[in-house]
């Protein structure tokens, strides 16, 4: 058949927000995935809770492209308010598929695209009864009608909807009715050629679908996070509704059936990372979840955490800013924020996972991190890596692995220091250079980080006072500017053992390299790896080959500097307008302005191949 | 302020039921202004600490940011502090009673650090029933800045300058109750009777226990015409009931002796006694005790004492059931599902 595209398309729904669109189109995309088919969806969705137009994106890739690209092959427009637009984006040779209970009016008269019309309101009107079920079920009809067009199994669907439903088995009939309405209406209407196809496949093996800011709730579950604090925000609060669901699960007594765990809803952002410093001043592992607007209010206490040295850890589901922006769209944008929060000489360490799997990880290894160097260690994802589900390795945990809780003296350990310098026998030679006397902020191993003791462990040893004001290495308060200087030294000596501790970047050195020196290099993170993966497949395919850096944590290490240093030219690729990485790379590496090349886009929407592709190739 | 504290004790010091002398739970140095109000507060701390044989690691200071906030190292110098930022020491004393329950949160403030840049956290430390002491160290003005007004100056109330505060103040104790503050009562830092047992009640309380004491600022606001100056307190403080402290009764009941004579058992079994001077107040009755409050404030009074007291409520763990180990001594055994569980939860997903 001419033309036919064999899981390689995009779907495009229309929808109106609130009328139970969601849960249907999540259905086909999970239908194929379990055709063994590389899937990837995108909700485009309003700041509203009814009403707007939302748009459910899901491209099909059997070479395994999980980025978001340009160009709808097939839309189901079921939303008057948008189908002019939505009409007008259908690629050439696509598909429309519209509600023909009304027919169309005469301008919607494309003659390079086919028009699909099924009567979705008339045939659920003649089936149920029930105003809200006539409005659900048209959205199952459609998906009945496209598994029908694209080829994929009945069964796979209707194992789904048992599964989904399990527990409220009465509502599996009319959804499988509804289903058939869809698939019948094909059969019976439809028998032109029908160029796009799903056809099984065996390409995910052992991946899962899921969803960054669940993956983030697990691996706070995993690290033994027992506290979370927050303030409701979009695009986060899925963490913290994730991580209720899972603690509820996994975080009972199972004798008295009490809370292993608190959540707690705060009054603002403040109170919400105040908690948490609280919480994990005191022992315990707490996080917090917020978005843009959030950052900004937690930018004092990110100070005190980075001054005082209180571990804390902070998952910024990041936005589109600045204030309020597009605040269910997606960016790359609080970047310099995050890194320099706070007034004052501060810093903080990021971390940029790419995908569920890595926001399991990272989530967990936030916390020990954040415990070994005291300070307070932020996740930055964005709302398209939280909110949508994502083709994902599996979770993996390795059961001998303890949680790192970083230099925390025990009662034991303090009754050593105290004793005489011989007399030591303690595991870190370190304690023997405390001199007989504990400091809160000596630095005994030279790695800049110093011992803290939590309150209740001694009965005479090891209290101090934790402040946001200058001490000296004894805790005391001070404002003898030696003191501040030697104590502000110091956190500058954390910070370089930081850079030892993040997870290093990922490096492809192009096997052109050797033969050109001016191999330009590429140098992305989080979400735009997607995309920039492609891209750069796509550049190979011209015969460009490109040396790639994706970054995983800030701040940089020596891999990253020698990358840097080593490439004459670098394409940079971040989702918001004024660069900020390239500014983050410029001011701690000192590399050359001019041959760091920005690719930025900053619609509120993933990042594409083709545009990538495009920069790049433009500007080589 | 005083620089020098003599290292020599007295052999004979009394000693407390654990065997500590009253030094041993002083803390270091003040460096506030000579006469501040708030090192008598922090003196009857020491007091009440001493003689309610608390063991100073069990007790976790926290504090905001002012000359109140500074007090936290003037007493207890062996119980870890946390001076934290203006106005947020509640969120980080409750996330800290999250992580332990089983310590005594003592929350020291001032007037500027709750009621004003720090409202919106003492309103939801109160809503939430977090089992601290909150102390407001008020003196109705800004020290630290050298002496604006402050949100709890009365109207009318001249400063140093001779200016009269135009703004009507925000009565804490009032508003606490009206919030459903489970343990209220207001102080004056030169009533050391009163404040030591209502120190030791409140840090007994199992809830949040409100403390507001009227501070005087001997530098900015003891002055003819404000109304928050030793001279003008003394003349005009009122007093609900006297109050003494009973630790640990043996007997939990509540008896009305003659002469208005009541014992409020509190959560570990020891009483507040108290002589009640107020007519018509009932210290469970909420409405009596705003009541109680606005009719002296109508009287040009300032009424001190315990003014509420809920010991039923229940706390914040209690509310969110958590379990009775304290959070932060749970083993990784009790909190990580381990990898056949992410298997479990990896299938799921498929």
């Amino acid at each position: 058949m001419n033309g036919l595209k064999i899981n390689d398309f995009v779907v495009r729904f229309a929808n109106v927000n609130g009328t139970g669109s969601a849960s249907a189109n999540a259905l086909f995309t999970k239908a194929v995935f379990r055709m063994g088919v590389p899937v990837t969806p995108k909700n485009i969705f309003p700041s509203n809770i009814q009403g707007l137009p939302t748009w459910y994106e899901v491209r099909v890739s059997e070479k395994g492209y999980l980025g978001r690209r340009a160009g709808v092959d097939l839309m189901v427009s079921v939303n008057p308010q948008s189908i002019r637009k939505d009409y007008a984006e259908v690629k050439p040779g696509g598909y429309f598929i519209y509600d023909s209970t009304k027919p169309l009016a005469p301008e919607f008269n494309r003659s390079d695209i086919k028009h699909i019309g099924i009567p979705m309101t008339a045939l659920c009107n003649a089936e149920f009864s029930d105003a809200r079920q006539r409005q659900l079920f048209k959205n199952i009809v459609y998906i009945g009608a496209l598994t029908t067009l694209f080829g994929i199994e009945m069964s796979v669907l209707e194992r789904l909807v048992s599964e989904q439903f399990k527990g409220k088995e009465k509502l599996i009939e009319p959804n499988l009715k509804a289903l058939n309405l869809g698939v019948n209406f094909i059969k019976e209407n439809f028998n032109e050629p029908f160029t796009l196809r799903v056809e099984r496949r065996d390409l995910l093996g052992d991946k899962i679908l899921f969803s960054g800011n669940s993956a983030c709730a697990l691996g706070a579950i995993y690290a033994g996070a027992t506290i979370a604090a927050w303030y409701p925000i979009t695009p986060s609060t899925s963490v913290v509704d994730a991580f209720s669901k899972y603690a509820a699960r996994y975080r009972i007594d199972p004798e008295t059936g009490k809370n292993r765990y608190a959540i707690v809803q705060a009054e603002d952002e403040l109170a919400a990372i105040g908690m948490v410093m609280g919480a994990m001043w005191n022992g315990a592992r707490a996080f917090t979840a917020t978005s843009g607007p959030g950052l900004s209010l937690m930018q004092e206490f990110l100070g005190l955490g980075y001054f005082a040295e209180v571990p804390t850890v902070l998952i910024d589901v990041q936005r589109t800013g600045p204030s309020t922006g597009m605040p269910t769209r997606t960016q790359q944008s609080d970047l310099l924020l995050a890194a320099y929060a706070s007034h004052g000489d501060t810093k903080h360490p990021l971390l940029f996972p790419a995908t569920p799997n890595e926001c399991f990880d990272m989530t967990a290894l936030a916390f020990d991190l954040t415990e070994r160097l005291q300070t307070p260690v932020i996740v930055m994802t964005d709302l398209d890596l939280g909110m949508n589900d994502h083709v994902s390795e599996p979770l993996k945990w390795d059961d001998s692995r303890s949680f790192d809780r970083g230099k925390v003296l025990s009662a034991a350990q303090l009754e050593s220091i105290y004793k005489s310098n011989n007399d030591v026998s303690v595991e870190s030679n370190g304690l023997r250079n405390f001199h007989g006397k504990y400091g809160r902020y000596l630095d005994v191993d030279g790695d800049g980080i110093p011992y803290r003791t939590i309150a209740g462990t001694h009965v005479t040893k090891g209290a101090f006072t934790t402040r946001g004001s200058s001490r000296d290495e004894y805790a005391i308060y001070t404002e003898d500017g030696e003191a501040y200087r030697r104590n502000m030294d110091r956190l500058a000596r954390k910070w370089e053992t930081a850079k030892k501790l993040v997870p290093p970047p990922e490096i492809h050195i192009s096997s052109d390299a050797d033969k050109d020196p001016n191999t330009p290099g590429v140098v992305f993170f989080g979400t735009s790896t997607y995309a920039a993966v492609e891209a750069l497949d796509m550049l190979a395919e011209d015969g460009i080959f490109l040396d790639s850096m994706r970054v995983r944590a800030f701040p940089f290490g020596k891999e990253f500097c020698e990358f840097i240093e080593r490439h004459k030219k670098l394409f940079i690729i971040e989702q918001n307008r004024d660069a900020q990485f390239r500014s983050l790379v410029l001011i701690e590496t000192g590399a050359e302005p001019d041959k760091l090349i920005s690719v930025l886009n900053y619609d509120g929407t993933p990042i594409t191949a083709d545009f990538i592709y495009e920069q790049i190739k433009s500007r080589l | 302020m005083t620089y020098i504290r003599p290292g020599f004790r007295h052999p004979a010091l009394p000693k407390n039921a654990l065997g500590y002398t009253i030094d041993y739970y002083e803390g270091s140095l003040s460096t506030l202004c000579a006469g501040c109000g708030h090192d008598s507060i922090n003196a009857a701390i020491v007091q009440a600490c001493w003689e309610l044989n608390i063991e100073p690691h069990k007790v976790a200071k926290l504090s905001g940011i002012g000359c109140s906030s500074k007090s936290p190292a003037y007493f207890l110098s062996n119980s870890h502090g946390f001076n934290s930022v203006h106005g947020r020491m509640p969120s980080v004393a409750t996330g800290a009673n999250l992580a332990n329950r089983e310590l005594i949160y003592f929350g020291v403030s001032g007037d500027g650090d709750t009621a004003s840049i720090g409202m919106g956290q003492f309103v939801h430390a109160i809503r939430r029933n977090v089992r601290m002491v909150y102390l407001v160290m008020n003196n109705g003005c800004y020290g630290l800045t050298k002496g604006q007004d402050s949100a709890t100056a009365d109207a009318g109330s001249k400063n140093k300058a001779g200016q009269e505060n135009l703004f009507e103040a925000i009565d804490l104790a009032g508003l606490a109750i009206e919030l459903g503050a489970t343990f209220v009562a207001q102080s004056f830092s030169g009533d050391k009777q009163q404040l030591v047992p209502m120190i030791k009640a409140a840090m007994l309380h199992n809830g949040f226990a409100l403390l507001n004491v009227i501070s005087p600022c001997v530098t900015f606001n003891n002055n003819p015409g404000s109304t928050k100056s030793y001279d003008y307190v003394r003349e005009h403080m009122e007093t609900t009931a006297l109050l003494d402290f009973v630790p640990l009764m043996r007997e939990i009941t509540t008896t009305y002796e003659s002469g208005n004579i009541e014992d409020l058992v509190l959560h570990d079994g020891s009483a507040i006694r108290l002589r009640k001077l107020a007519k018509d107040w009932d210290p469970f009755d909420r409405f009596s005790s705003v009541k109680a409050l606005q009719k002296a404030r109508e009287n040009g009074e300032i009424l001190t004492g315990l003014l509420y007291i809920n010991e039923k409520a229940p706390d914040l763990h209690s509310l969110l059931n958590t379990v009775d180990k304290p959070l932060n001594s749970l083993t990784e055994a009790e909190l990580c599902p381990g990898r056949e569980v992410i298997e479990k939860i990896n299938a799921s997903l498929r």
